[in-house]
């Protein structure tokens, strides 16, 4: 990459980075929420896009992350008094590396078809089992719980406004991203590629490749339970449905929509569908999935790229 | 027999293909007249098969014009094809392992257009050429050896009633008994007013069983004359084959 | 416990009224699962909207039954239905996306089953629609009443399958399927029209599925979800059955379903389904090829 493109992406990376920021300051509460919501499944669109985009595995398992780390959060913030923000999405985060270390060692003796189902198959078995066992998870109820305080133990504790919180969530998803970008253009991060373009190829050429796709899994794990984390703080509640495997569905949606292998590709993927269920919400209440699912079917055949693909063809990047 | 008719049967005009980033034929242009057995020769990998899988349709090119009957076919899809008269004996035979002899024959023959005495006269017909297949007619075309598939795959191009057969390396791999066997269905084949367009490596085969002959090299046609203007041991055949 | 007390113990007539419902379920399991297997073996395509063509099967079902009050024409028009519906899909979805990597046909899949399933909340509401049984009617089994009807479905659904079989084994169709599958280039090369094949399975796939709906109808109640339990289920038994395998899915549906039945003596139906999820990962760990398939040499 050259020094002009390098520039223009930090500046372009900067100016959204800024808007973000500010965004809260003018927004009504309705749409500063739904920003902050954005932010999240973004982050774990992100997530998934380590799988999809660059180690090419299709994984439905992201439920399972995701739902996981909100349930891990909101065991933190009821078991431990007072609820502490830092330990929830620790929490969140050791639940969904324990689903990603069962996910990771399949990851590595199934290929394709085999692995997205077994994915989808994990995502049920918790489903069933946090809708089944009532006792501990509630059941089909789920459980709520309050916002931790933003704090640094001994130095301050702020409750968080919904200002804050957007910025707090901003942070830790900008950073996500900068490790994660950091990471996919690492060595580490070709030799994903190169996997997922030609699995025999770099095999031959002497990659361990199990060891590679293990290390995926958990990273992508990690960042799912991380976004959970952060979903379980925002809305104070946990609930199966996260788990369902409908859920890793839409995060597929978001990173096709978005631009597969791109990073930046499933935050607009995740911005996309939001805003076009919001809208046809207005019209079509509940049945928004009809339109939006005929859209994305459509990208599938028209616009395999997603979104930044084309916008990337146009402007001949 | 003029091969210059009208409209040659078939005719490859300036053809490009790529696979992928390969650029494997650069300009190809052959044709075949009606009834008339070309020879295509060259070294391995100058694009005979890719030239054969084009006419087929299996390949799109693009660059490029094939006719058929005068007519323009770039764009058919390769079953279109089959249907107006291309019958195609690939390298590797490629008949259908799971399904018995006469399964495969019916992949051919099924066609609505044909009577079932029609059906009929044409299955004995090729039983009669080929026996072994009678006799095989219930086993699994994979348990067949490897000469007795390379009849099995001619004899299911021969039920598409074809006008032209492409044959790709049919000899390959086989014992002389059977070569002279390929030999004479090609006789045969003609005799009955199909043409045949024949890539081979066996040079003295091929200049003995047609009439016209075409020699690649690297992707493009670099000579082609009447089959009798040629013997083996010609520095044209030396040059480009380095036989 | 003596030996005596432990036989004693045992539900024998429990186990034998749930091993008939476990075949029965395992049938009707078995007839969505060989469509699913159909599509799979031959044209390489996941169907995850198999589950909504399967619960749109049934709607279609309560809907002529609702017209003709006849179960039968109500079974067949909507086989006949959604087997267009299928083709449909098929000319329009997935054939152009022929050729292109085999992850898109499981995202555009994806996407219809969701346009699917909206479009039966949209249209029919959430409430449980119910489809009655043609015949009702019980025999006695020890001192229980089974119904017949359940009987018939199994049998049926035996029927259908067999007569796929003797199609695909049989007929020119049969052939043509056949030989798409093993080489779909020499295929063409023969002739055979590729493109209308596929759709052609596509669409007996869906029918089949869409039989199954109906018949099951009357069990369960008709709603827009129904098809979400089916389709992962489908899957599990294609899985473990074998890809492509049409013997291995049947005996494989018959398996779980079996299994499901006994477990759910013990435990919440719910939860028996937690056994079938566990069959899958150990075939998976051990006989990825499918429990009912020769260990490849």
């Amino acid at each position: 990459m050259n020094a002009r493109r390098i520039a223009a992406y930090w500046i372009v990376f900067s100016v959204v980075l800024a808007l973000l920021i500010a965004a809260p300051l003018v927004l009504p509460e309705f749409w500063r929420r739904f920003l902050t919501e954005i932010l999240i499944w973004g982050l774990l669109a992100m997530s998934s896009d380590i799988l999809i985009g660059y180690a090419g595995m299709i994984s439905f398992g992201h439920s399972a992350f995701f739902g996981l780390g909100i349930y891990g959060a909101a065991a933190a913030l009821l078991s431990v008094k007072p609820p502490n923000l830092w330990l929830a999405l620790l929490f969140g985060v050791i639940a969904a590396a324990g689903v990603a270390a069962f996910v990771a060692y399949f990851s590595t003796r199934l290929r394709d078809i085999y692995f997205a189902i077994t994915t989808l198959i994990f995502s049920q078995i918790f489903y069933v089992i946090i809708f089944t066992w009532t006792e501990v998870t509630g059941g089909e109820n789920g459980l709520t719980f309050s916002r931790p305080p933003l704090a640094v133990p001994g130095l301050f504790s702020v409750p968080f406004t919904s200002q804050t919180l957007h910025w707090f969530v901003l942070a830790v998803v900008t950073l996500s991203y900068l490790v994660l970008r950091r990471i996919t253009r690492s060595p580490f991060g070709m030799v994903l590629q190169s996997i997922r373009e030609n699995e025999a190829r770099t095999r031959a050429i002497g990659y361990p490749i199990e060891r590679y796709k293990i290390v995926a899994v958990m990273l992508s794990g990690l960042f799912a339970g991380l976004a959970g984390g952060l979903y379980a703080i925002q809305n104070r509640f946990a609930a199966p449905d996260f788990v369902f495997f409908l859920v890793s569905g839409e995060v597929i949606i978001f990173n096709v929509m978005g631009g597969i292998g791109t990073l930046v590709g499933p935050i607009v993927g995740a911005a996309f569908f939001l805003l076009l269920r919001e809208g046809f919400s207005r019209f079509f209440t509940e049945y928004y999935l009809i339109p939006v699912g005929l859209i994305f079917i459509a990208m599938v055949i028209f616009l395999p790229q997603g979104l930044l693909g084309f916008m990337r063809r146009t402007l001949n990047r | 027999m003029s091969d210059a008719p009208l409209h040659p049967l078939i005719k490859l005009e300036d053809i490009h293909t790529y696979y992928g980033k390969s650029h494997v034929l650069h300009g190809v242009s052959l044709e075949v007249g009606k009834g008339v057995v070309v020879g295509l020769l060259g070294r391995n990998g100058v694009g005979k098969s890719t030239t054969l899988k084009t006419m087929m349709g299996l390949v799109r090119p693009s660059r490029g014009k094939t006719q058929f009957e005068g007519r323009t076919v770039t764009d058919l899809p390769a079953h279109r094809l089959a249907r107006l008269g291309i019958g195609y004996v690939p390298e590797d035979r490629r008949i259908f392992r799971l399904l018995t002899v006469m399964e495969n024959l019916r992949t051919g023959l099924d066609r609505r257009e044909v009577t079932e005495a029609r059906k009929k006269q044409l299955l004995e017909k090729v039983y009669a050429y080929f026996p072994v297949l009678a006799e095989r007619r219930n086993q699994a075309g994979g348990t067949l050896s490897g000469g007795e598939q390379q009849m099995l795959a001619i004899a299911r191009a021969m039920m598409l009633e074809p006008k032209i057969i492409l044959l790709d390396e049919p000899t390959e791999g086989l014992m002389p008994r059977m070569v002279s066997q390929i030999r004479q269905i090609i006789d045969v084949l003609h005799r009955e007013g199909v043409a045949i367009l024949l890539v081979e490596q066996n040079v003295p085969l091929t200049l003995e069983a047609s009439q016209r002959i075409y020699i690649m090299e690297k992707g493009t046609v670099r000579h082609h004359a009447p089959a009798s203007q040629l013997r083996v041991n010609d520095a044209v055949i030396h040059q480009y084959l380095g036989v | 416990m003596g030996i005596e007390q432990l036989v004693q113990a045992i539900p024998f007539d429990q186990l034998l009224v749930q091993t008939i419902n476990g075949i029965v379920a395992g049938m009707i399991l078995a007839l969505v699962a060989s469509g699913l297997t159909l599509i799979f073996g031959i044209m390489d395509v996941v169907n995850f909207a198999h589950g909504e063509l399967f619960m749109l099967g049934a709607y279609v079902g309560v809907i002529i039954l609702a017209a003709t009050g006849d179960f039968w024409i109500a079974l067949l028009a909507a086989s006949i239905a959604i087997a267009l519906l299928g083709a449909a899909i098929h000319v329009t979805v997935l054939r152009p996306l022929l050729g292109r990597d085999p992850l898109t046909t499981i995202l555009a899949t994806f996407g219809i089953s969701l346009v699917l399933q909206n479009y039966a909340l949209w249209q029919f509401g959430p409430v449980a629609r119910k489809i009655q049984e043609p015949f009702t009617g019980h025999f006695t089994l020890f001192y229980l009443e089974y119904p017949w009807y359940r009987l018939v479905i199994a049998l049926l659904s035996a029927g259908i399958i067999g007569a796929l079989w003797l199609f695909l084994k049989f007929g020119t169709y049969g052939i043509w399927i056949r030989a798409t599958t093993q080489d779909r280039v020499m295929a063409q090369a023969m002739g055979i029209p590729v493109p209308r094949v596929l759709t052609a399975v596509f669409a007996i796939g869906s029918g089949m599925a869409a039989a199954s709906g109906v018949l099951f109808g009357p069990l369960v109640g008709v709603n827009h979800a129904m098809g979400l339990d089916w389709v992962l289920k489908a899957f599990i038994v294609v899985v473990v059955g074998g890809m492509g395998n049409l013997g291995g899915s049947i005996a494989a549906s018959i398996f779980i379903s079996l299994l499901e039945s006994y477990a759910s003596l013990w435990v919440s139906p719910a939860q028996a389904v937690i056994f079938s999820f566990v069959v899958l990962i150990l075939t998976l760990l051990f006989r990825p090829t499918g429990l009912f398939v020769p260990t490849p040499k």
